[in-house]
């Protein structure tokens, strides 16, 4: 496909969106470094607030199905979210620019941090914090498996799939790209689009 | 050694895993990183994780720190891009293709089959690192804690993560 045509279909997708201004790489790149900078305890919220609220890049309604398109790939939905944006407002310049500057402050944190843990890691006062932590940590995925299970568990099917993975990486030892297949493919064929879905569809 | 072409391999491999979050590849992980190339232990690999959930940007920088110990600020900038790059290039194609999909009714149905699968990797993953950050008493009520929390009030994660911080110096340092 070439890119010609991609802009072309971006604009008259466009059309419809808010007249946005011409957004420079280098307006991306700062404000994509300072979600990077001041995300503490989780992207999406401060993507929201800075691209949609603050700078009117985008509106809601793109940001929520750019949000739904990043949860459905690998990957995470911070750096999803870094491409699928940046891709929007300047191709593919935008979401290279977008994802470094996204990365960029927490990976140079976390250099740091790393090699102060491998000197004073072993450090009992340290060790402890860290037991805390860790323990902590695992009380916040479960909140987000709640969280989510919540909004996207249709019926008892979804829970008996989600069941089945955990059984599959968790007690039969498989490994998670054989368990994503097989059980991905089981659900997404339980999912699969029926007729009246496809003629309400094409209405 | 030059570990920089395992780690380029290992962290391309888990980039595709990462379907619902950087969590549905922390059993792999654990197996590569720990088990397989001995970069680091599993309790270290746990701290990092954890500590990594308190730094802004996207949740799973903790690569890094693998990337540096094994190979300097060499391996750690070929983590990065490893990690990142394959689901990013997917994501540009994808974003470039979306339009066109719209009326695919497959799309939904991927959508819709994949929730579940990656809810359910999520929590793999956190049974794993449970594994090695459950022990007692105290971090199991770290755990339950803030978990009832969340689900209650709506406060942001990062101040939690640090209140358990806090905990563990005053209930689990040496007496």
């Amino acid at each position: 496909m070439s890119d010609a045509a991609a802009g072309a279909d971006l604009q008259s997708a466009a059309s419809t969106a808010p007249a946005v201004a011409e957004v420079s790489i280098g307006q991306i790149f700062l404000e994509f470094l300072i979600i990077g900078a001041t995300s503490f305890g989780g992207v999406v919220p401060y993507l929201r607030g800075s691209l949609v609220t603050k700078r009117h890049w985008i509106d809601d309604k793109e940001f929520v199905e750019m949000l739904s398109i990043s949860q459905s790939l690998p990957g995470l939905n911070a750096t999803n979210m870094a491409v699928l944006v940046g891709e929007k407002l300047r191709g593919a310049l935008g979401s290279i620019a977008a994802i470094i500057a996204i990365c960029l402050p927490g990976g140079l944190l976390m250099y740091f941090i790393g090699n102060f843990y491998r000197i004073h890691g072993d450090h009992l006062w340290i060790t402890a914090a860290l037991k805390g932590v860790a323990a902590a940590a695992v009380g916040l995925i479960l909140s987000t498996v709640v969280g989510l299970s919540k909004k996207s568990l249709a019926n008892k099917f979804d829970f008996f799939f989600m069941a089945l993975t955990v059984v599959a990486v968790n007690r039969l030892h498989q490994s998670v790209p054989r368990t994503l297949i097989v059980v991905g493919v089981l659900a997404i064929l339980f999912h699969r689009p029926r007729k009246e879905q496809n003629e309400s569809a094409a209405l | 050694m030059n570990q920089v072409p395992a780690l380029v391999r290992v962290f391309a491999y888990l980039s595709l895993l990462t379907v619902g979050g950087g969590m549905a590849a922390f059993p792999a992980m654990k197996v590569q990183t720990v088990d397989v190339h001995r970069w680091l232990t599993f309790p270290q690999l746990i701290h990092m994780y954890s500590v990594g959930q308190m730094a802004p940007g996207p949740n799973m920088m903790m690569i890094v720190t693998i990337g540096s110990w094994a190979g300097g600020v060499l391996g750690a900038a070929a983590v990065v891009l490893a990690f990142f790059g394959p689901t990013a290039i997917l994501a540009f194609i994808v974003a470039r293709l979306w339009k066109k999909l719209e009326r695919w009714p497959w799309r939904t149905s991927i959508q819709q089959g994949l929730a579940p699968v990656s809810i359910g990797l999520l929590l793999a993953g956190c049974f794993t690192m449970a594994r090695g950050a459950i022990f007692g008493v105290e971090t199991a009520a770290i755990a339950v804690g803030v978990l009832l929390v969340l689900l209650q009030y709506k406060i942001n994660p990062a101040l939690l993560v640090m209140g358990g911080a806090l905990i563990g110096v005053l209930t689990l340092s040496p007496k």
